[in-house]
């Protein structure tokens, strides 16, 4: 079992009292352990790596490729060479449509979901100039992926289908494994944006059997600035590189150059080395946990939360009513504010906002007056926004350090915030 | 009640039963403006007569700060020379406001107005 209250004095910041910290698919807070680490190495072997014969270099070569075997572990890949250092997940998809792009033409296709976050669309969208054509899987209206939308969407020119694993809004869990068959049976590459679902729940890159995944360390106990691209060997192989510069090449001579091994090809310049040793202890961080225990954890977590909300009055909740297809992110409304259209605005007589209606800006600076941080807005998710037909939302999400007292805190301040705003 | 309460009560009014809300007759000036970070969006109309704003009015969707904000500058504004509004500073107008908004939030509470200023560069 996890106890979240034991968990929460390793976080500094938690533990002073007067923050309620329900915004961790943003960013989590960082646990004590990964603080030390990175002042470790700072303060004992901070060097360049791959380039001294010195001591200290060969020591924060060391731990830089500890730190990769780790993490490549910890997703289940036992070849360390298919997982390439970037600074987040947004770097990660970039640098697949960047180089699978090159190697797509006119008519080719691509297929996403209306649930994806920015950016797993519009690094994609990017391959509309030269004629790649995007198509959306549609959810149903309990916000999962539908099955029969998605099979229709992927077909004979369908190249890559790139999905998130977790939504970030709805908190969906998609059945990445089945996603995976259906992509590979049409011959198409198979892309995870683990983003929202690495940092919260056991998994294993062999078993999903996607061909890559995309996941940021800040999401996961550790620093900003480090992600991961996890990618097939063999596949990561026949990719072109991404950018150039030092460690990337083998050999350069003035009229071009070779390029160096995996993972080395894409990690051009030099790396965030105490990124990825402060991500590596975020990992042995999780472990501890074990990650059979967050996932419960959460989902005991999530179940307790949607009982409470059914408890009050114009609230409505988006995503799956199951916790076990549901992450910790539990994105909310309190009263419908229809989204704008400015001709329709015109000619409607006189606007009145009920007292039911809280707008998600007001809910979260409300909310903050308690010390509980909540996000509003729309998550970089503004088509999934549209498809909703909401202007924006308001988003608690838990991790590892969140107890039911948390949940308690926000349903409370929420009660208070609908008296306050009421008239 | 402090002053800081009063402006919040007086901002919820504004925003529960908006002054000057929907399509202005004869707008002469007019622009919308969009807070991408949050999705506020103001449409701000104003009808000119010489140097002389004679009327204001807005629709918009957002948050109490937004819309208030705009509710109340169309007070303000109304029979007033364009010269007031050209003349109005950013923390002039937060100031009439009377509520405290962090860095985030002054966007929303800013929106209307930059909407009337450059509704009125626009139709120049
Ligand atoms: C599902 C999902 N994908 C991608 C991202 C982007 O992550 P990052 O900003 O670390 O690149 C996020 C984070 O906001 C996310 O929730």
């Amino acid at each position: 079992m996890l106890d979240p209250v034991r968990v929460a004095k390793d976080f500094p910041i938690l533990s002073k009292g007067d923050l309620t910290y329900l915004d961790s698919a943003a960013t989590t807070q960082k646990p004590v352990q990964v603080v030390d680490a990175i002042e470790d190495y700072y303060y004992s072997c901070n060097s360049n790596v791959h380039r001294g014969i010195y001591r200290i270099s060969e020591e924060a070569t060391e731990r830089y490729e500890k730190a990769r075997e780790n993490i490549s572990q910890f997703v289940g890949s036992r070849d360390p060479a298919g997982t390439v250092f970037v600074r987040n997940t947004t770097e990660a998809i970039n640098l697949l449509s960047y180089t699978l792009g090159r190697q797509l033409k006119a008519g080719d296709e691509i297929v996403l979901s209306v649930m994806e976050h920015h950016s797993n669309m519009v690094p994609w969208q990017f391959l509309r100039e030269k004629g790649v054509v995007i198509r959306y899987a549609d959810i149903d209206s309990e916000g999962r992926l539908d099955p029969e939308d998605l099979k229709s969407k992927i077909g004979r020119k369908t190249r890559i289908v790139s999905l998130t694993h977790v939504s970030n809004v709805l908190g969906t869990v998609n059945p990445v494994s089945e996603l995976a068959k259906m992509a590979h049976e049409a011959s198409s590459l198979f892309i995870v944006d683990g983003a929202q679902s690495v940092p919260h729940m056991p998994l294993d890159v062999k078993s999903i059997d996607c061909d890559f995944m995309a996941f940021s360390g800040h999401k996961m106990l550790g620093p900003a600035g480090i992600g991961v691209l996890y990618g097939k060997p063999e596949l990561l192989m026949r990719l072109p590189p991404f950018m150039g510069g030092g460690d990337m090449i083998r050999e350069v001579r003035l009229d071009g150059a070779t390029w160096n091994d995996l993972p080395y090809k894409f990690e051009a310049g030099t790396p965030n080395i105490e990124g990825a040793i402060g991500l590596s202890a975020a990992v042995d961080y999780l472990r501890n946990l074990g990650m059979d225990n967050v996932r419960r954890h959460e989902m005991e977590l999530m179940d307790y939360v949607m009982k409470r909300a059914g408890e009050i009055e114009d609230l409505t909740y988006y995503g799956p009513r199951d916790p076990k297809v549901h992450g910790g992110v539990f994105s909310f409304n309190i009263g419908q504010i229809p989204a704008f259209d400015l001709e329709s605005e015109l000619n409607s007589r006189h606007l009145k906002i009920s007292s039911q209606e809280l707008h998600p800006h007001d809910i979260s600076s409300y909310l903050d007056q308690s010390g509980i941080a909540v996000r509003a807005g729309h998550h970089c998710a503004m088509p999934l926004m549209t498809r909703l037909g909401v202007q924006a939302t308001s988003r608690a999400s838990f991790y590892v350090y969140n107890s039911r007292d948390d949940a308690d805190k926000l349903f409370i301040a929420l009660e208070n915030a609908k008296k306050a705003f009421a008239r | 009640m402090s002053e800081e309460e009063i402006s919040a009560e007086i901002i919820l009014d504004h925003y529960r039963n908006p002054h000057n809300y929907g399509k202005l007759e004869g707008s002469n000036a007019s622009m919308t403006e969009y807070n991408p970070i949050c999705g506020d969006t103001v449409h701000f109309q104003l009808r000119i007569a010489g140097t002389v704003i004679e009327d204001a009015k807005f629709v918009g969707r957002g948050c109490s700060v937004s819309q208030a904000s705009a509710s109340m500058l169309t007070d303000m504004l109304k029979g007033k020379p364009i010269e007031y509004l050209e003349s109005l500073t950013e923390s002039g107008f937060l100031d009439v406001l009377g509520i405290k908004v962090g860095p985030a939030r002054e966007k929303c509470a800013l929106l209307s107005l930059t909407a009337a200023k450059k509704a009125v560069k626009a139709s120049r």
